[in-house]
């Protein structure tokens, strides 16, 4: 059994104007970790809403640790962790409060599940008397965390947790979450930055609703269809424009200190656009072969679609 | 990027709250049409540098020159010569597209002549002669972004100051996004931007990097990364980040 299952779930918004679940399916595998990779707008909080039974799907069927999201609410609510991507704690209670709170709510208490928590927890534990409002954005993760933590649930739905937050915060969370998945809990997390795709097990990468592709990242990277590039030159801006107009480039995006390219179906169309593009006098030019990352093959994907 | 012209400047701009200090004794320059990031941890001190260049915050102490006015004493004159754009705040959700370009270039003093002509340019370079009439509110975020960067250079102001422009935005159009910034660094319009994302701040011609309050590092991406033997921004933001004392907001 999957502990979490989606099959053909659909979700509409404005009088099915707005379509922001699109006939999803996916499941996750008990003790996965796994990512819900895309931008703003591509469903995922919905997603996670209705997993989480705080929102009727309209259409298909979605089960968590084998119950039915619409008739077995009461019982998933007592299973799932749920982290919402707007901090939703009370903010006017302090932070032993709120995780008491979170506890009590769930008929347990801090003592019974301490050991769960406790290497996230002793980071906040100097500010346990502070307001949860007058936290950095940090702490305020950690702490949220911690009270989705508090009953040992069996399945941890976390949306968006790094979101706006440095890249030292980003890695720290993820840490966490390896730990957690040590545990034997399984994690669905979502994320817009497609570099944390990497952290993950299986990903999927969703867009405006729609499901682009399901595999491990490495199985996603393996399915990029062409052989892709990195190049880079003196002046960036221009060596954009200039490969972007050149006919046998099939995709030019910058990537950084580089951009990356591919082409269309012809052998030697990479020395051709070297040899002209030093005819148009690029300094420093500089080119090599690369492995995609997440980010190329979903753009990719987003390009096809 | 015109090396003869600087747009900003500050010298020990500092910012105190109680005993806190905020932002501590920054002092840079940047030059007109150079994209300039303005990088850090949570709680560095971003916020408030931002608020005081953009005549919003007065400092404690210290001096800034922005666009060649005083952000003391010229704080009105500073904020006509700017634009800004943030991902929190950008447009008015329920003002058609062509009512916020009135609106903002209402504000910035334009005239009705002016107006006119130059948002029929707008919406075509954008391609949204459809969405006209639509509410803002109605539109997806990644058009969002790119109409609320015209309409903040719509004056053109010597400088636009970005505040995490393209947080969330899918990764095409987040590409598209720094297409329009570097046109508008091409036209001399300066741009001072933050990210998130480490890959944007190589697009930068320089970048800072602000760690409790103090600038710690300022030169190219590539000469920071040679100087911290790094392979990529990412590793040299962890390399200067991780000592951080301030996690805050």
């Amino acid at each position: 059994m999957p502990a979490v299952e989606l099959q053909s779930i659909s979700k509409t918004y404005n009088n099915g104007e707005l379509k922001a679940v699109n006939e999803v399916s996916f499941s996750v595998k008990k003790g996965e970790l796994f990512g819900l990779i895309g931008p703003d707008g591509a469903g995922k909080t919905s997603i996670f809403r209705i997993l989480t039974t705080l929102l009727l799907p309209e259409q298909g069927q979605a089960s968590v640790v084998g119950y039915d999201v619409v008739k077995d609410y009461k019982e998933i609510r007592k299973k799932v962790g749920y982290m919402p991507g707007k901090f939703s704690l009370y903010q006017d209670l302090s932070v032993q409060e709120n995780l008491e709170f979170f506890a009590t709510v769930f008929g347990t208490t801090i003592e019974a599940n301490y050991d769960l928590i406790r290497d996230i927890y002793i980071q906040i534990e100097p500010f346990r008397h502070r307001r949860a409002g007058k936290l950095s954005g940090g702490m305020k993760q950690k702490l949220a965390l911690c009270c989705a933590l508090i009953h040992r649930p069996e399945v941890l739905l976390l949306d968006e947790p790094t979101t706006g937050v440095d890249t030292v915060s980003r890695k720290e969370f993820w840490e966490m979450l390896k730990r957690l998945k040590q545990e034997g809990i399984t994690i669905l997390v979502s994320t817009p930055y497609m570099d944390e795709a990497t952290l993950c097990e299986r990903i999927a990468l969703i867009e405006t609703g729609n499901i682009l592709s399901i595999d491990t990242p490495e199985g996603i990277i393996r399915q990029f269809p062409k052989l892709l590039y990195a190049i880079k030159a003196a002046r960036m801006s221009q060596l954009l424009r200039d490969i972007r107009q050149y006919p046998e480039v099939d995709s030019c995006h910058a990537f950084g200190e580089f951009h990356h390219i591919t082409f269309r179906q012809n052998e030697d169309a990479l020395a051709k656009l070297l040899g002209h593009l030093q005819n148009l006098q690029h300094q420093g030019l500089e080119i090599k072969a690369i492995t995609p990352t997440i980010e190329d093959c979903f753009i990719n994907l987003l390009a096809k679609a | 990027m015109d090396l003869n012209e600087k747009v900003i400047t500050t010298h020990k701009l500092t910012k105190r709250f109680g005993d806190f200090v905020a932002t501590n004794e920054i002092t840079f320059d940047v030059y007109k049409g150079e994209i300039f990031g303005f990088l850090g941890a949570n709680g560095a001190g971003k916020t408030t540098a931002m608020r005081m260049l953009c005549g919003l915050s007065t400092p404690s102490s210290g001096e800034a020159s922005i666009a060649g006015y005083d952000i003391y004493k010229e704080t009105e004159k500073v904020k006509a010569h700017i634009g800004y754009m943030s991902q929190k705040f950008s447009l008015y959700e329920d003002l058609t597209v062509m009512e916020n370009i009135r609106l903002f270039g209402g504000i910035y003093g334009m005239s009705n002549a002016y107006i006119k002509s130059k948002s029929e340019a707008l919406i075509q370079q954008l391609g949204m002669e459809k969405e006209v009439k639509k509410l803002v509110g109605s539109l997806p975020l990644g058009w969002k972004q790119k109409l609320a960067f015209s309409v903040a250079v719509f004056h053109e102001p010597k400088i636009v100051f970005l505040d995490e422009p393209t947080g969330g935005v899918d990764p095409i159009t987040r590409r598209q996004f720094w297409d329009l910034i570097y046109e508008a660094a091409d036209r001399g319009i300066t741009i001072f931007v933050t990210t998130h994302y480490m890959d944007e701040a190589e697009y930068c011609n320089r970048i800072s990097m602000m760690v409790d309050g103090y600038i710690k590092a300022l030169d190219s991406p590539t000469r920071l990364k040679q100087q911290y033997s790094a392979e990529t921004m990412d590793e040299v933001f962890f390399e200067l980040a991780r000592g951080a004392q301030r996690k805050g907001d």
